[in-house]
């Protein structure tokens, strides 16, 4: 039956080209490549009352139960779920169905750091045209400005990372560890517990561009300036050495478990304490739930460490948006549309919120429910109050690359020596630098 | 067109020159045979390798769009030191993986085929099997042999208390891949030498042993020259094999990202520069030159070898 109906509206198509009469053919944005003209509210619901079918990328696990909970409120509309990979993986695919013009999703969950990349080569649709722009004041000010642009809207937020701290608490009593408030401290616990017991390390790390990114950005680093087409990118700054003389001790001792996240040695190590903690972003309490079930009520969460005694500075990490793709190959872009803003403006956000994401609603960052959320996990601790804490420390003025895709799937290859070799991490650095200013430059981008 | 007379007039094959060329009258009976057959020849040999070189003579910008660059991807890529590293990187492993697995192949065929070996069938049927095993479970079940922390190695080191060289360390993943491709490939390969030790005629080991030669004198004067052929094959698709390598590296590298790069081998290169860069021309180029190169290596080995068969 959908194929028919396609056909059907092709033909439709054809008659309105034939008729010469674009007026009188002003549909719900069933065209593909008809430019960014306004879609008004109406359109999308009549798109949605239409109904058809969307295929929708993400690895967000709750994304499947909101898209269940869409096709109930709209029965004629199908949303096809499809987990296309993690990040980076995902983004390979994207790109290539993006660049084949053929099985491009019509709505696909994108990092911030990507989205700048997908914009810029115009693989995504400006949201703005569809009315986005009046959800600005929903949002937090970190994830709009990732996804905004002026009167462009890449993407809707669907979540955010601010930092923290995530620490094994039985670990930590065990060795009579304090929970560091700084980076000098966390490398004093890290040796310290690496004494107590040779086969625990204060965290994984194998060389992870996001969190050295975060890092960077916590320690007031400004590696990546962009300005239009002309971006500059420079590893040598204070908020970077900060960085490099803890990491840097970190590495030569020994004190980090070479373990790679999200393999099975990661969950194992998690959960029995060969990682005692993890500084990441605060959508993670669902993997913990999920991923290290036996450790349910061994973890805490803390503030970040600083690099300043006393400060309160943080940092994102990772956070994603839900991106309309201009090719979605079921041209459908109202609908995706409406199914994207649904998921992270709509009824949707309350169910992701349920199941342990983070949002990047202001209204719901705010809300005394969210806040006094007891995490049975973190042994009934209130954690929301500290992500949201972090939530309103991040440092403004942080940018990344607009191919910062391609610099991260090259970090191992230049940063990640670092950890394998005698080679330091400043230099690591620097020559991850080079590389992203030679491939700056082939792109045809002005590098400074 | 004389290559595409109709098949009458090719006459019996014959390693002499070709029959002068004569002017037929064009007669397009031939095509009715030839046409199934050129159209898919052209459709699935000849026109992604057009495609390729079209591919290579642009360059596709985030900024600019795509234009028209002439042989500049080629330029680039002679320059390319990421490109020259993992040529480098493979021919190293041609030159000792190789050798290593082909000589170990060729031991279980002699060693088969002497007829001396309790159990032959079971023997080789188990050297032969890891060649039936799918390349990436190979390569996924090796890797997490190696594994330091929950892996056998870690197993041992912590069982016997000793401390193993870590296997998947930069100095040591090219070695570690070179065990797992001999692993796979060695009972296809002495299959291929096995089978051509079969087809030597006993009659020939009759007379050795009359004229009094012992098993090694067999070996060195009748089975290896018997036998060349299959190892000049053998050899060149090794080599193909090894300049090809991408499936080991690219599922290692999961478990050792900082060892294994992203130019760790040229069609891992290739790979990641169209997946990872979206650099599909240049990509396109590289894999043009490698496969140049491959030919050539390929070619001189050939000439080497049969001009030594002759």
């Amino acid at each position: 039956m959908p194929k028919h109906s396609r056909r059907l509206l092709r033909g439709t198509g054809l008659v309105c080209a034939l008729a010469l009469g674009a007026a009188a053919c002003g549909g719900s944005g069933s065209g593909s490549g008809s430019g960014d003209k306004k879609v008004s509210a109406s359109d999308v619901q009549a798109a949605l009352k239409k109904g058809g079918t969307i295929t929708v990328w993400a690895w967000d696990s709750t994304v499947k139960d909101v898209a269940a909970q869409f096709e109930k409120k709209y029965p004629k509309v199908h949303v096809d779920v499809v987990n296309a990979g993690t990040g980076n993986d995902q983004y390979k695919a994207l790109s290539n169905a993006i660049s084949a013009k053929k099985g491009v999703p019509d709505v696909a969950q994108v990092e911030y750091y990507a989205i700048g990349q997908y914009a810029l080569t115009k693989g995504l649709t400006d949201l703005g045209a569809y009315g986005a722009g009046k959800l600005k004041a929903d949002y937090t000010t970190g994830p709009w400005n990732s996804v905004s642009d002026g009167d462009s809207v890449w993407g809707l937020p669907m979540d955010s990372g601010p930092m923290a701290l995530f620490y094994n608490k039985k670990v930590f009593d065990k060795y009579k560890i304090t929970v560091p408030t700084t980076w000098d401290d966390y490398l004093k616990a890290a040796r310290k517990l690496h004494k107590a017991n040779p086969k625990m390390y204060i965290t994984g790390d194998v060389g992870d561009a996001g969190l050295t990114t975060s890092l960077l950005w916590q320690a007031g680093s400004h590696p990546y300036t962009v300005d239009g087409t002309t971006v500059g990118i420079n590893f040598d700054d204070a908020g970077a050495k900060k960085y490099t003389d803890v990491w840097q001790k970190l590495i030569d001792e020994k004190l980090l478990a070479s373990i790679t996240p999200w393999t099975d040695d990661w969950y194992k190590g998690l959960g029995d304490g060969t990682i005692a903690t993890l500084p990441t972003g605060a959508w993670m309490p669902n993997n913990f739930v999920t991923g290290v079930k036996q450790a349910s009520g061994d973890w805490r969460v803390a503030d970040l460490p600083q690099w300043t005694k006393g400060a309160n500075a943080s940092a994102e990490n990772g956070g994603s948006s839900l991106a309309v793709p201009a090719l979605g190959q079921h041209k459908n872009k109202a609908l995706a549309y409406a199914f994207a803003k649904y998921s992270a403006a709509g009824a949707g956000v309350q169910t992701r919120l349920g199941e342990g994401a983070f949002p990047a609603t202001v209204k719901d960052l705010d809300s005394p429910k969210f806040l006094n959320t007891k995490f049975a996990y973190f042994g009934g601790q209130q954690a929301n109050k500290i992500f949201a804490k972090s939530a309103k420390n991040v440092k403004p003025g942080w940018s990344y690359l607009p191919y910062q895709v391609y610099a991260n799937s090259i970090f191992n290859d230049t940063v990640g020596k670092a950890y394998v070799s005698g080679i330091k991490l400043s230099a690591g650095l620097k020559s991850w630098q080079d590389a992203s200013v030679k491939y700056g430059k082939d792109q045809g981008f002005t590098v400074k | 067109m004389t290559t595409l007379q109709p098949p009458a007039a090719a006459g019996p094959r014959t390693a002499g020159p070709p029959p002068p060329a004569r002017r037929a009258r064009r007669s397009w009976k031939g095509w009715g045979f030839m046409g199934p057959f050129a159209i898919v020849f052209a459709l699935v040999f000849l026109a992604p390798l057009a495609y390729s070189v079209y591919l290579s003579l642009f360059r596709t910008q985030l900024i600019g769009g795509t234009h028209f660059v002439g042989l500049d991807n080629y330029q680039q890529a002679l320059q390319d030191g990421r490109f020259w590293e993992g040529v480098t990187r493979v021919g190293l492993f041609l030159l000792v993986q190789v050798p290593i697995m082909l000589g170990l192949a060729l031991l279980v065929a002699l060693a088969i085929d002497s007829g001396r070996l309790y159990g032959k069938d079971f023997f080789r049927i188990t050297v032969f099997l890891p060649y039936a095993v799918p390349a990436v479970v190979a390569t996924l079940m090796w890797g997490f042999m190696y594994g330091t922390r929950y892996g056998l190695v870690g197993d041992i080191n912590s069982a016997f208390g000793v401390k193993l060289p870590e296997l998947l360390s930069p100095d040591l993943v090219l070695a570690s891949i070179g065990n797992i491709v001999t692993w796979e490939f060695v009972g296809y390969n002495m299959l291929i030498f096995y089978a051509a030790l079969r087809v030597v005629p006993h009659a020939l080991y009759e007379a050795a042993e009359i004229d009094g030669a012992g098993q090694l004198r067999v070996i060195t004067a009748i089975k290896l020259p018997a036998i060349r052929g299959a190892l000049v094959i053998a050899t060149i698709f090794s080599i193909i094999g090894s300049f090809q390598l991408f499936n080991e590296p690219a599922i290692l590298q999961k478990l050792a990202p900082n060892a294994i790069t992203t130019d760790f081998t040229p069609n891992y290169y290739t790979y990641s520069l169209s997946f990872s860069g979206q650099q599909q021309n240049y990509s396109a180029t590289v894999a043009i030159v490698m496969g140049v190169i491959t030919m050539v290596v390929a070619y001189v080995v050939q000439l080497r070898g049969m001009r030594k068969g002759a």
